[in-house]
Parts: C-alpha cells; structure tokens; sequence
C-alpha cells in the first residue's frame, strides 16, 4: 500500500498547492508512482499549476459518483511518466464529495501508486476535514507568521481527532513545511523564526521554502518549481524535503541572508 | 507565436497570460452552455454504446483544448467476443 500524505494548513494562500506539485514532481522524478489529488472542490488550481487544465475530462466528484472510472480521470504528467493528477470538480456543490466515495478512491490510488498527495482547501471545514480523513502522513504548510501558526496547531488537533488513523488509535505523522521564508526578514527579526515556530508546534520540521519569484515563474508556465528549474533555492528546498519525507536524514539549513559586496552597495534586495 | 515574439516579450507572464485566456474563454462559455468537445463526447460513446458493450476499463478519453483548435481522442478497446452488436439479442 502506498502513503497517503495530505498537504494542509488551515490558513488560505499559504503555499499548499505549490507544494503539492513540487512535493509530489519531486518524489516521483525518482521514479516513483505519485498521484496529486486537488479535494479544492469548486475551486481546483492544482491543474493549472501542473499545467494540465486544457486535459481535464473528468474529475474526483465523476469517479465518487460513477459518471466516469479512476483510471479515466487521472491525467498523465507530459514530463514525467510516474506522475499523475486527479482533479478537483468546478462544481459548486461542496456536497457532492462523500466520506465513503473518497475512501474508496483513496483505497484505490493507494493500491496502485506509491504516494498519494492530497492537496487540502483552505479552512476546517468538511473539504478540509475530507481531505485529511484517509491520510497516513500530514504536511502542514505554514508560513512563519502568526495567524499561519495559529491556524496550523488548529489543524494539528484535527490531525490527531479526525483521521480515520487517529480514531483507530494510531499516530499520523505530521511534519511542517514552512514556505515563503524570507531570511532577509528573518535577520532583521521582522518574522517568526523557526525555532519559534517549530517549538510552538511541536511537530518536526521538514523543510524551509524560502520566498522565491521562482514560484511565480513556474506557476505562470504550469510547472511545479521543481521541474521547470531544479537548481533554484526554492526546487533544492522542496527536493530536499521530498526526501525526508521518504525517510532519508537530513539535516535542514535555515537560509541566511548573505551580504555581499553587491548587497552593501545597492541594498539589500540584489539577489 | 512568431521568432520576434520571442523576442519582443520575454519572462514568463505571457505564457501565463495566454493559458488563462484559453482557459477561461471554455469556462465562461462553459458557464451558459456545454462545450461542443464534451458534447461530441457524450453523443460519441452514446452511439458507440448502442452498438457494443465497452467495458469502462478499455476506453480511455483525452483532450487537449487549445486556442484555435482542441483534440479529442477516444480510445476504445474492442474485445472480440463482445463486439456483437447488442441489437440482436434485443
Ligand atoms: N516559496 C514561495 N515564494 C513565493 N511565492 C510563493 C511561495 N509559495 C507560494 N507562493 C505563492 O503564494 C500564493 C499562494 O500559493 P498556493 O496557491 O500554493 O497556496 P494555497 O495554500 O494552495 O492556497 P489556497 O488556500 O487558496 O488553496 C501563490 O501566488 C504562490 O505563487
Ligand atoms: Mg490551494
């Protein structure tokens, strides 16, 4: 059986989706199946950030309600074979996800693919809480600012309330992806740090994203960051967390800000 | 786009640009009305239907929506046994 790992924060806008992507590119760049999983029902963007959307056919809410089958929703990545999408609906109706269709589909990509990402809506709600329902893993994607923070320890309790692990009994991993971290920021002292966030979560790290245009520039040509340019800061970062996310130990350098001549010169905004 | 394109706008915001264009004008249009490329699909595996039985597992769909021009692909797998026509054991 393959890992579901849901990708969750509570907090809109933080860095969910582009995770997903780069998260899920990465893993299955190694040769692994991966299946990406958009449960933004209503508003899916998965697929324009894998560059797919001009192929959806057919989406999650058709396969739970049997107008179409799994295998004729997924959508292959056109880079990389072992990658596969299954889109979110543009429905509006937020209902027409059903805890037990979902189960089934998950039982099932599970079955087949090595990881299975679900990409969360925003919130607490049902979407959200559907999302997380089945998954073995949590990525908690957190920005380190305080309304970010917040609203991810409210999504570590339902973590460990609301999955179907933790009714059973069990432990979901969860591990935290901080994204948009800004070392320039962070020296000043303007931002939370890491070990702030870390130790008010008490949850492990598993990565830092740091504030990157790159992200932009892959999303505008539907890209996850780490295909479209695997060397920039951003791709390493995600690469290096899609690897402790299979397990491999390694250490997590928070980025500092380097001043150069360059810098000292025209300020600090050169790179 | 041309060579001079090329070089006239660079970065990624056109390309961006030009995917949500394509995109949104199916989704605006979809809004009032059903796309003909979904509508040629449903009347398509309707008529082939009528005269096979296709397991969803041998048919696969794609698509491709472009600017000018969108693809459909239907692949159907036709197992002999059951490529009688149904209207005879009607
Ligand atoms: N490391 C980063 N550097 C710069 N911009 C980023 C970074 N990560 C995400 N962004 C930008 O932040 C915005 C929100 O990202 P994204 O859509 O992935 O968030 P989300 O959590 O999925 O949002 P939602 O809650 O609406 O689903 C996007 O414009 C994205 O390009
Ligand atoms: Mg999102």
């Amino acid at each position: 059986m393959g890992k579901v790992v849901v990708v969750t924060s509570g907090k809109g806008g933080v860095g969910k989706t582009t995770s997903t992507a780069a998260l899920g590119a990465a893993v299955a760049r190694t040769g692994k199946k991966v299946a990406l999983v958009d449960f933004d029902v209503g508003l899916r963007n998965l697929d324009l950030i894998m560059g797919a959307e001009r192929r959806v056919v057919f989406d999650l809410v058709n396969v739970i309600q049997g107008t179409a089958k799994l295998s004729q929703a997924l959508i292959r990545d056109k880079r990389v074979e072992t990658l596969f999408l299954l889109p979110a609906s543009q429905t509006r109706d937020k209902d027409a996800l059903t805890e037990e269709g979902v189960g089934e589909v998950i039982e099932k990509l599970s079955s087949v693919f090595d990881y299975v990402f679900c990409d969360s809506p925003a919130g607490i709600e049902r979407g959200a809480q559907l999302a997380m329902r089945f998954a073995d893993e949590a990525v908690i994607v957190t920005n380190p600012e305080v309304s970010s923070v917040r609203d991810s320890d409210r999504i570590i309790g339902l973590l460990d309330a609301r999955t179907v692990k933790a009714e059973r009994g069990e432990q979901i991993a969860k591990h935290v992806l901080v994204t948009r971290y800004d070392a320039a920021r962070a020296a000043r002292g303007e931002m939370l740090s890491i070990d702030d966030v870390l130790e008010i979560l008490s949850t492990p790290l598993l990565g830092i994203i740091p504030e990157s245009q790159d992200v932009l520039k892959a999303s505008n040509l539907g890209s996850p960051v780490t295909l479209s340019d695997p060397t920039n800061s951003a791709a390493r970062a995600y690469i290096e967390a899609a690897k402790r996310l299979e397990g491999e130990e390694l250490p997590v350098v928070v980025p500092f800000e380097r001043k150069g001549f360059l810098d000292r010169l025209f300020g600090r905004r050169a790179a | 786009m041309n060579l001079l394109d090329l070089f006239k706008r660079r970065g990624s915001a056109p390309v961006a640009r030009e995917r949500l264009q394509v995109l949104l004008a199916y989704e605006r249009r979809n809004r009032s009305q059903p796309d003909l490329v979904s509508v040629l699909r449903e009347e398509i595996m309707a008529v082939i239907a009528r005269h096979v039985q296709i397991d969803q597992d041998y048919l696969q769909v794609s698509m491709d929506r472009g600017e000018t021009m969108s693809t459909l692909e239907i692949d159907i797998q036709i197992p002999n046994k059951s490529a009688r026509p149904l209207a005879m054991s009607a």
